[in-house]
Formats: C-alpha cells, sequence, structure tokens
C-alpha cells in the first residue's frame, strides 16, 4: 500500500538510496490530447489528477514552463484555511477543507496535513465583534471557528505578547482548529504522480508561446516543445495569467500580478503548534516540521513578475513579527523568496469556461491558492469535464465585474494591492 | 527599488504611493457606456515588461508621477509629472467632491 514504507526506506538506504524509481515518467509530447492544462502547478496538477480520476478523461498533457512546482505551489506559506466571510468562498474553501481532511488517503502520498488551527488575533473590541460575525457567518454554513480570549491565547501561543504595554493589546481572536498546514512540495508531487498513473502526460520545460486558433476557437498551443492540438485548452498559470492570456488574445484581464514574499528563520525548538495572524496589519507565521518559522506579510503593492521583493516589505514583516512575539528578536532569518501572484479585482478567484471558445480558465487566487488547491482542481476538472461549472464555483465567473456580482470578502474594491 | 522624483531625486520606494496601472483611460464624467466604465473599473494590461504606471511621492513632495518600470526587473526607466504625460488630472473632481 505504502510505496515510502518504513521497510522500503530501509531497504534502500542500505542499497545507496540507488534503486528509486522515478516518480512520473517524462514522457515527449504527443501531437494532440483531449485537454491540455497550460501550468504544472498546484491548480494544474490537481486539475489533470481529477480529470483522470472523477471524470475519466485522462488523454490530458500539463504544460509546464520550468519543471513541476516550481512556482506558487513551493513559495506558499503552507496554511489551510475555511475562514471566509461570505457565502460563495465558505463554501466552496469548506469543500476544499474537506478534501483536505482526506488527500493523504486519497493519493496515497503524505501531504502531511497537519490540522494545528489558525487563529486571527483582534487588537480592538470592533476587530473582536467583526471576527464573531464572520465566525457565526462560516458557523452558519459549516465549517468551524470559535472566539478565545487573551488569557486562552497566552496557554495556547507561548511568547505571544497579551499583555496590556503590548504595541498593539490583544482583545481576543477567531480559531479555526479545523484548518492548519500541509506540506506544499508533496502536494504538487502527490498529485502529479496520481495523474501520471492514471495516464496523463506531464511535460515539463514546455513553455507555451503561442496558441492555435481556428477562427475564434482555441484549437491548441505552440510550444518550446513543438505544436500541441487539443479540443479543450485548460489555463491555470496564476501570476503569468496577464502575460498568457495576452497570447491568446486577450487584452485586458481583471488581473494584477504582484510579488508576494515569504521568510524562514533559523530552526528554533518547536513552540508554535498553531497558525497565528495579526490583526493590526498583514503578518502571518508557522513552525515547520524542521523547525524553522515560516511567515509572511503583505503583497509588494506593485505591478511584478519578478518573483522577488523589496526591503521595505521585509521591514515591515519583521516589526510586525516582533510586535507579536517581541522574544523572537535575536532569531535570525535563514532565507527569504518572492512568488508571483494573480490578484483579482475582488480578491476571489475565477473558475469559468471561456473567455474564448475552447478555452477554459483559472486564475485570481490573490495570496491564497494553496489552501484551494484540491477544491481547485476538483471544479475545475468538473468544469472542462461538463462544460458548465459545478455549483461550487458557479459564482466566481470571469464576467462578474461587469455584472456588479463582485464577491468581495474584504470590502476592498478593485484595488489589488489592498486584498 | 528607487523612483527619481523630478523634485525631490531618487529616493526609496517606501517614501511612494502606488495608485495603479497608467494605461487605463477614465471614461468623461458624463459618460454612461457602462462598457468603458467597467472597463475602467476592472480590467488591466497587466504588462510583463515595460509597465506604465502612476506613482504618489506621499512621502515627499506629494506629486503625482507617470512611471515607466519594467515589472520583470523592477528597473525603472523614465519618471515624469503625470499631469505631463496627458494623464487626467483629477484634482478638479475632488475638490468639488469635498475631501477624498
Amino acid at each position: 500500500m505504502a510505496e515510502y514504507s518504513a521497510l522500503s526506506l530501509l531497504k534502500n538506504a542500505f542499497s545507496g538510496n540507488r534503486d528509486w524509481k522515478p516518480a512520473w515518467r517524462k514522457p515527449d509530447p504527443k501531437p494532440s490530447y483531449d485537454v491540455i492544462i497550460v501550468g504544472g502547478g498546484g491548480h494544474g496538477l490537481s486539475t489533470a489528477y481529477y480529470l483522470a480520476k472523477e471524470h475519466g478523461i485522462t488523454n490530458v498533457a500539463v504544460l509546464e514552463k520550468g519543471w513541476l512546482g516550481s512556482g506558487n505551489v513551493g513559495r506558499n506559506t503552507t496554511a489551510v484555511r475555511s475562514n471566509y466571510l461570505l457565502p460563495q468562498n465558505i463554501r466552496f474553501y469548506e469543500h476544499s477543507m474537506k478534501m483536505w481532511e482526506n488527500l493523504s488517503h486519497d493519493l496515497n502520498y503524505n501531504v502531511m496535513f497537519s490540522q494545528r488551527g489558525v487563529l486571527n488575533i483582534a487588537h480592538t473590541p470592533a476587530q473582536l465583534d467583526d471576527f464573531a460575525r464572520r465566525g457565526n457567518a462560516m458557523r452558519h454554513l459549516g465549517a468551524d471557528a470559535h472566539l478565545m480570549t487573551p488569557a486562552e491565547m497566552a496557554r495556547r501561543v507561548p511568547g505571544l505578547d497579551v499583555s496590556k504595554s503590548a504595541r498593539f493589546p490583544i482583545y481576543g481572536g477567531l480559531m479555526q482548529e479545523r484548518a492548519g498546514t500541509a506540506r506544499h512540495d508533496a502536494v504538487a508531487w502527490g498529485y502529479a504522480r496520481g495523474a501520471d498513473r492514471r495516464g496523463v502526460d506531464l511535460l515539463e520545460n514546455c513553455e507555451v508561446q503561442g496558441f492555435i486558433k481556428d477562427g475564434d476557437r482555441v484549437v491548441g498551443v505552440n510550444t518550446s516543445r513543438g505544436e500541441i492540438r487539443a479540443k479543450k485548452v485548460a489555463v491555470a498559470v496564476a501570476g503569468s495569467t496577464g502575460h498568457v492570456m495576452r497570447m491568446a488574445g486577450v487584452e485586458r484581464m481583471p488581473i494584477e500580478s504582484h510579488t508576494l514574499q515569504a521568510f524562514v528563520s533559523e530552526s528554533l525548538k518547536p513552540f508554535l503548534d498553531t497558525v497565528v495572524t495579526f490583526g493590526m496589519g498583514h503578518f502571518y507565521m508557522s513552525q515547520s516540521d524542521k523547525g524553522g518559522l515560516v511567515y509572511g506579510g503583505d503583497i509588494e503593492g506593485y505591478n511584478s513578475y519578478a518573483q522577488r521583493g523589496n526591503l521595505p516589505i521585509v521591514e515591515e514583516v519583521m516589526s510586525e513579527m516582533l510586535a507579536l512575539f517581541p522574544s523572537l528578536a535575536p532569531v535570525r532569518v535563514l532565507r527569504s523568496w518572492g512568488g508571483v501572484c494573480d490578484m483579482s479585482m475582488d480578491g476571489s478567484p475565477i473558475i469559468t469556461t471561456g473567455p474564448l471558445p475552447g478555452m477554459y480558465l483559472n486564475c485570481g487566487w490573490c495570496y491564497g491558492g494553496f489552501k484551494a488547491t484540491p477544491a481547485s482542481g476538483w471544479c475545475f476538472a468538473h468544469t472542462i469535464a461538463k462544460d458548465q461549472p459545478h455549483h461550487f464555483n458557479a459564482p466566481f465567473t470571469l464576467d462578474r465585474f461587469h455584472r456588479g456580482a463582485v464577491i468581495d470578502d474584504k470590502g476592498q474594491g478593485a484595488t489589488p494591492r489592498l486584498h | 527599488m528607487l523612483i527619481t522624483c523630478p523634485y525631490c531625486g531618487p529616493r526609496d520606494v517606501s517614501e511612494y504611493t502606488y495608485q495603479g496601472d497608467g494605461n487605463r483611460a477614465r471614461p468623461d464624467a458624463g459618460s454612461t457606456d457602462n462598457q468603458a466604465w467597467n472597463s475602467y473599473v476592472y480590467d488591466r494590461l497587466n504588462i510583463a515588461g515595460e509597465h506604465h504606471e502612476i506613482w504618489q511621492h506621499s512621502g515627499g513632495c506629494r506629486a503625482h508621477l507617470a512611471v515607466s518600470r519594467n515589472t520583470l526587473t523592477h528597473k525603472v526607466s523614465a519618471v515624469a509629472f503625470a499631469r505631463d504625460a496627458g494623464h487626467r488630472k483629477s484634482d478638479r473632481h475632488r475638490k468639488s467632491g469635498g475631501a477624498a
């Protein structure tokens, strides 16, 4: 059953780890497929997996310009949660949460999903009221949430400054116990292996350079590995959405690409067994199984495809960390990196048919796409297979902006840097 | 990232506020063309490469600037006052509408 059992680890250790088999094939592109998925990140791979598993569509290729998991699925801070306010978002992300709860079994691959809880910290009475409202909205639709007092939070989160003299005194918090973290690379690898075994071709180093059209209809792509045709072409390229859609002839999208940075500290003894988020700025932190603190903050706030950020955000994130945990001041940062986020105009995603005939689109994940990986692929596969959305993703259309049906969880308006 | 303000010289990005995509055309205030307004509010070119955008030197002289910046490298190639670069001034609307 388990391919990486203790016995196989031991056996391979004694043979110098020379006998491990690759987890997926490296096929050459076929001239045509039933479905092409552009983008071999978490969402593209899970889409391929569910196309094969749920809909029996296995003549599928996933096209990745780099190597699998080289984009945001390997760059995020691994948090998984469904603590939204609006019903469309709660239903979708709660569906995702339920899929996470069974994902390791489903993939027969340990994604190390750890339901260690996500705690949103409130620093004013009004913010705590707002959290109570959001918690009620979540519970109303079947997600879990409960409020915590500062005393309870101090017991749960050692080192958290709950004193009255804190830079931003803490009034309470909203906890989602079923939320947590997952090993992001394992998610990519598990979906990749699962899709490959069902016959999906994973084509790495295969960059899409243009779309082949028959009239308006998209019938294939030109790639760095030649021309590939398909009945259906699905695009799941996150931060590269604007760039890729322009190649298909769609000039403008309700998307801006922004860089988000993330940080890992040196390893510390385990002290933080939950994910905490700051309420007076944008900051979130968890502790990895290796002991490093994994944390991040706001996006850079200006258009960028650079996969690297600038120093003002670094300084801001560190100061936010110290506002919550003054005792972490001597801890050294081990490394930092950036990823390109597809910021939508209302902070919610797009999973839809179109916008061109023969095309399907999955984008707009802002900086929250990782937790959506299972449900995003599941809903996108349904949309591709049936040519219509599942009711979970039916609200996440591309034309909702022009119809006035935006899903703006934070009520920030069409200002991507504020979502 | 440094942006060279025409008044103040090269200053750190933290002194500036990003006002967004400079490629958008605001419809005339009297326009009732829904498509044009929707497009102005929601649709973006989102260029991977040389990008025209508006910044305000909010931590300095407060001038609105039209900046050309490469979104792949963050290199700033040109900075001009937004009013000189042909961008519509919003002051007139703001004054009539009170504090903005």
